[in-house]
């Protein structure tokens, strides 16, 4: 029931639309330089997989994704930890300054990172987490904390009141309840909050870059740098992208009913 | 839903309020420091009150002008992607599948841009540009269309556009798709009853219905379009000349690029006050809504 004339047409298109220059790079990434260069073809004519070969042995290209998963992970751990007893208060009690608090944090979530590269280089010189994943994930947590709080409300306010006036009633200390009870609950709402916090992470570039010079540097300043270099290797280039979506690739299925929810901050 | 007054709340928010304030008070301290003085290097600075601030509104001065046609640009960039991007989210939701297994490898599809980052975003789009390689500018030129993004400035912003509809039409789609699954099917046959036309059903049920969600979107699409760095910059790098140079892509050269700290710290100060007027509008929307959700389950 209400759909529209000619639905199954307009959905191809745009599933076309955008698998299209998907297609393109997994093409790209399993085609030799010479062939990318010298001809025009659909599909690899001589599939090789010396361009993923030449990431997993060359160790500045496989540190790359380790140093973004150090920081990723690192940065999911704090936020849903510091978030999940805030999504709680926010959810249950009213307090001084509730309302402000939580406009504020939205704020951080909406605040341009290009505001913060500057002085977040000077703030994490300054007490020498400069070039660690440490500064990486504390940086992204100005905007994954909020995201993860009011994710996180918006599950603790679905779960009924009575439960937690039962659990006290039978005697249950709270940060008992807290894990026996409102934890398993929950789960769902933690893995998309999770889920949210590890791809927002994953996909920002510009304090990722500023943040880090030699040590910690991630997967998406490892392949700007080739991109400025001379000479493009464009099947190496189309390799590492095709690297970076699989984590997203993969969990996309468990959360597909949840992906409208995560992006508007639980509130769909 | 009456919520219990308890202060004692506070410890529970604690954590959050230090890893924040940690991340956005002390950086955000440092900035309106940088906005008011002047530096000439070795750490020392002079007080010059409000003198960037004074330079940046003014169009006739290098920083003002760099400012206010980065900021027009921005907001042209903001205004095409949302008239494009919010009409066709609304046609693939309504285009979308209710029901069996196509559902799921639709919703699995139509998130799959919104998942890479943004750096191989920019990536896709460059390759897939590309006259020489890629297989949008190869068929372009070969139809007879001359297209290169590096050199002209049109294309470069065509591509810029294309690439954000390709990049975040699907998240309009999935906002509108979840309201549209909210409608129940009472609605539908009373307007069949009633011999309502598609249209009709459209205007009085489907579209009021999607309203919130629609306001949602298009306050995130506003605001991320607003903020957008990372894809243009690894497309077209800002250029040709400065045709596609948005706000934080200016902004970034003035602060890494030419370490004028009192320059960018102005701008940035600037710049965070306009979205946090739009933020303020956003929040609005937002709980206005939550307090409107029961009312509305109980009302069906």
């Amino acid at each position: 029931m209400g759909t529209i004339p000619g639905r199954r047409l307009i959905i191809s298109l745009f599933l076309i639309f955008l698998l299209l220059p998907i297609y393109w790079l997994i093409n790209m990434s399993f085609k030799t330089n010479s062939e990318i260069v010298s001809t025009m073809t659909l599909w690899p004519h001589q599939p090789t997989i010396e361009n993923y070969m030449r990431i997993f042995t060359d160790e500045s290209w496989y540190s790359g994704y380790i140093n973004s998963l150090k920081y990723v992970v690192i940065n999911t751990v704090i936020s849903i930890s510091v978030a999940l007893p805030a999504a709680y208060a926010f959810s249950r009690y009213r307090f001084l300054g509730d309302k402000h608090l939580f406009f504020w944090l939205l704020s951080n979530r909406m605040a341009p990172a290009a505001v913060f590269a500057l002085p977040f280089f000077n703030l994490y010189s300054a007490i020498g987490l400069f070039d660690t994943p440490w500064a990486v994930a504390l940086a992204h947590c100005i905007f994954n904390v909020p995201l993860a709080v009011w994710i996180l409300e918006g599950f603790v306010s679905s779960v009924p009141r009575e439960i937690d006036e039962t659990a006290f009633l039978d005697g249950y200390s709270f940060p008992r309840f807290f894990i026996k009870i409102l934890v398993p609950l929950i789960a769902s709402g933690i893995g998309v909050a999770a889920f949210f916090c590890f791809m927002f992470s994953w996909v920002e570039l510009l304090l990722a870059r500023t943040l880090t010079s030699v040590d910690a540097k991630p997967i998406s300043a490892v392949m700007t740098r080739t991109v400025s270099a001379a000479g493009m290797d464009w099947g190496l280039l189309a390799a590492a992208g095709v690297l970076t979506i699989i984590p997203g690739a993969l969990v996309i299925w468990f959360v597909r009913n949840y992906i409208a929810r995560g992006f508007a901050l639980g509130r769909v | 839903m009456d919520k219990t007054v308890n202060q004692k709340a506070w410890f529970l928010v604690l954590p959050v309020f230090l890893v924040v304030a940690f991340s956005a008070v002390l950086p955000l301290m440092t900035v309106v420091n940088y906005s008011l003085q002047d530096t000439f290097g070795n750490n020392q600075f002079f007080w010059n009150g409000v003198g960037w601030f004074k330079e940046l509104l003014d169009p006739t001065t290098d920083l003002g002008e760099r400012f206010f046609a980065s900021l027009w640009r921005n907001l042209l960039f903001s205004a095409i992607i949302l008239a494009i991007e919010v009409p066709l989210g609304i046609v693939v939701a309504l285009a979308m599948p209710r029901e069996g297994w196509t559902v799921a490898v639709c919703l699995v599809i139509l998130a799959l841009p919104l998942l890479i980052p943004f750096n191989v975003v920019g990536t896709i789009w460059q390759i897939f540009g590309r006259p020489d390689i890629g297989l949008l500018g190869y068929t372009l030129n070969s139809l007879g269309i001359p297209y290169n993004y590096v050199s002209n400035e049109f294309d470069a912003w065509a591509t810029v556009i294309v690439m954000d509809v390709w990049h975040w039409t699907s998240l309009v789609a999935l906002l509108c798709y979840a309201g549209l699954k909210s409608i129940p099917d009472a609605y539908y046959q009373a307007a069949q009853i009633d011999g309502a036309s598609r249209w009709a059903v459209f205007r009085a049920i489907q579209l009021p219905k999607m309203n919130r969600v629609l306001l949602i979107a298009v306050l995130l699409r506003f605001m991320d379009s607003f903020m957008i760095y990372t894809e243009p910059f690894v497309v077209t790098g800002g250029g040709p000349g400065n045709s596609t140079t948005f706000i934080s892509i200016e902004l970034v050269k003035i602060a890494l690029g030419q370490f004028d700290l009192g320059k960018a710290a102005a701008l940035s100060l600037v710049y965070n006050l306009i979205i946090l007027i739009v933020c303020w509008v956003f929040y609005t929307v937002m709980t206005n809504a939550g307090a409107e959700r029961p009312q509305k389950e109980g009302s069906v």
